[in-house]
């Protein structure tokens, strides 16, 4: 008891330190998706490694790439591709290109209540929705029923998703009722018959998730297909780095590409990339 | 100093030593007291001033005064080609539409069933305790609505989402499950133990004499409680309404959980909405700082800072006039 009393005293201080940029210690920051699963792997990792210290802190994907330009963490964590402007200035600062490695997948998937005849819909269909151009079920093969959209708060980065590849930038329709998190929008969902929502894979009672439509084929937003990209709606997950992974860094990363890795990241309700 | 030698000494009443110290005493609690009360003074003053000054960037700062001018916030505006003008809550977007309008209709609708609701409730929860309950009854009854004031909005709010908007839906069928309706009623509980026990002070400060006066010449206790006591309790039962309405217009937990927070504008209570407050909680999370978005919500706190602040001045103005009533009908 004494023990770990003393050594969580000693993990504190190093964490306070300023520039702990000793030996043994990767620091990790950037996109609040993947904070809860770098978390886990830190944890797994520095239990196969107890020399390791693994700091793991959020603040946004771009928060994490802004950190990386300055010098403050290894490893910047993303949910979205860098951008030009931010990979210029980081080849411009150090010398090297730097490097992208997708460590996870996110399927955002779209909900309907159990009772919702419909299956599987385009994403020009989901478009439409959204929009509210279409306004009832009957339009897409469902019921006579007016649909009634769910949405996330504009703080979300899953709203953004949507927005971007799904609306083409374009704005929510204002009927759509926005709810804080995702379980609020399943359990809304699973309660309202005519009700359609979105956010990533969720496994609950009342709700089916809807098959995306490509061409005649329909996708499920199972692991396997997210994994090979065949589900349209699916996006990387990076861990954004200023040169050639090595040493620590290299460890951590390998760490999490592993198999034990990727359990990691179903365990925590993301896809395999491998 | 001249001054102080020709003036002639005045006759001071001699104090014992410890009455002094008793005068002593009392100048420094007076003083400690005065303190406090200006700390709070201050606190709330300090408070305005910097939630203005987050404000302001959407006049000193030329994108904000391009994103979210005033005619943005308070027009319609063209939000897709081919589409008629209205008013949007979209701050997130490529050309962010920052209409207060929906948000304004919103809070209202909310506001207005939680009290069309509450007020009636409360007032006759604490009419029945104050003059028709027996002791014993009533000895029970306060303290349990007490109780009610101290739930968690959260929880009520839970509730709500969880039970009320399924059970509501299925009697008046609406559209959308979390709407105005939900939220309002929602909010009612929240605000009826406070409309309730202000009341019920009010009422039990009406001097006994009144009603044994009213009783005196033939009234039943029905007219006393209605015709005597009620309207001798004005000022305070407007006073309860105007803390019920306050809390409703600014309770965020219960709003946020309960109305959808869409931003429609519609007549229909039915619809969903998106209150003032609701907003400021759902947005401020990831907010870039320094943004017109940012300040934006800021300003939607000043708003609500000057609905309550006027509200409370006409409510003061008004009970002024019905205590001067009340004095002139005794004369």
């Amino acid at each position: 008891m004494k023990k770990t009393l003393l050594s969580s005293f000693v993990a504190f201080g190093l964490a306070v330190l300023p520039l702990s940029a000793q030996a043994g210690t990767v620091t990790v920051k950037g996109s609040d998706t993947m904070v809860i699963l770098a978390q886990r792997w830190a944890e797994a990792f520095m239990k196969k490694n107890p020399s390791m210290k693994i700091q793991v802190t959020g603040g946004g994907s771009g928060t994490g790439l802004a950190a990386l330009q300055n010098g403050t963490t290894d490893i910047a964590m993303s949910s979205r591709e860098i951008k030009e402007a931010e990979e210029e200035k980081l080849r411009a600062r150090y010398n090297t290109p730097p490097t992208g490695v997708a460590v996870a997948k996110d399927g955002v998937t779209f909900y309907v209540n159990e009772s919702n005849k419909v299956d599987a819909l385009t994403v020009e269909q989901l478009k439409e929705i959204y929009l509210g151009d279409t306004a009832s079920w009957k339009a897409v093969g469902g019921a006579d029923a007016p649909i009634v959209l769910y949405s996330r708060e504009n703080s979300s980065g899953t709203y953004v998703f949507v927005k971007d590849t799904v609306l083409g930038g374009d704005d929510f329709a204002s009927a759509a009722q926005t709810l804080p998190g995702t379980a609020a929008v399943v359990n809304a969902v699973a309660k309202e018959k005519n009700g359609i929502g979105y956010g990533g894979a969720a496994y609950a009672k009342g709700i089916k998730e809807l098959k995306v439509k490509k061409g005649a084929e329909a996708f499920a937003p199972s692991a396997e297909n997210v994994k090979s990209g065949k589900y349209p709606l699916s996006r990387d997950l990076f861990f954004y780095l200023r040169n050639k992974p090595a040493g620590d860094v290299k460890a951590f990363i390998d760490f999490a590409l592993s198999a034990e890795g990727q359990a990691i990241v179903t365990q925590v309700g993301y896809f395999p990339v491998k | 100093m001249q001054e102080q030698d020709l003036a002639p000494p005045v006759a001071q009443p001699t104090l014992s030593p410890e009455a002094r110290r008793r005068q002593l005493k009392e100048k420094a609690i007076a003083a400690l007291i005065t303190a406090v009360a200006f700390t709070g003074i201050a606190a709330l003053v300090l408070i305005l001033v910097f939630v203005a000054k987050e404000a302001l960037t959407l006049v000193t700062d030329a994108t904000a005064r391009e994103e979210a001018s005033f005619s943005k916030m308070f027009l319609p505006q063209l939000v897709r080609k081919g589409k008629p003008l209205a008013y949007v809550w979209q701050p997130v977007s490529g050309v962010p539409k920052v209409s207060m309008i929906p948000l304004f209709v919103g809070t209202l609708k909310t506001t207005a069933v939680s009290m069309l609701v509450a007020v009636p409730l409360g007032i006759f929860a604490a009419l029945f305790a104050a003059e028709f309950a027996p002791r014993r009854l009533r000895e029970v009854l306060k303290p349990i609505i007490e109780l009610l004031a101290g739930i968690p909005s959260v929880v009520l709010g839970f509730f709500a989402l969880m039970v009320m908007a399924s059970f509501l839906q299925e009697v008046f069928g609406f559209t959308s499950r979390l709407n105005a309706v939900v939220a309002g009623l929602g909010l009612a509980l929240a605000i009826v133990p406070v409309i309730f026990t202000v009341t019920e002070d009010a009422l039990t400060a009406v001097p006994r004499s009144y009603r044994e006066a009213s009783l005196a010449l033939g009234a039943t206790p029905w007219e006393t409680a209605w015709k005597v006591v009620l309207p001798a309790a004005a000022p305070g039962i407007l006073a309860a309404c105007v803390l019920g309405f306050g809390r409703a217009i600014g309770e965020t937990m219960i709003v946020l959980m309960a109305s959808g927070n869409a931003a429609i504008v519609s007549p229909r209570l039915g619809d969903s909405v998106r209150s003032l407050s609701a907003t400021i909680a759902a947005e401020m999370g990831e907010v870039v700082v320094g943004s017109p978005h940012y300040a934006l919500l800021f300003f939607i706190g000043v708003e609500l800072f000057l609905f309550t602040f006027v509200l409370n001045m006409l409510a003061g103005v008004w009970t002024k006039k019905v205590i001067q009533r009340l004095k002139g009908g005794a004369g």
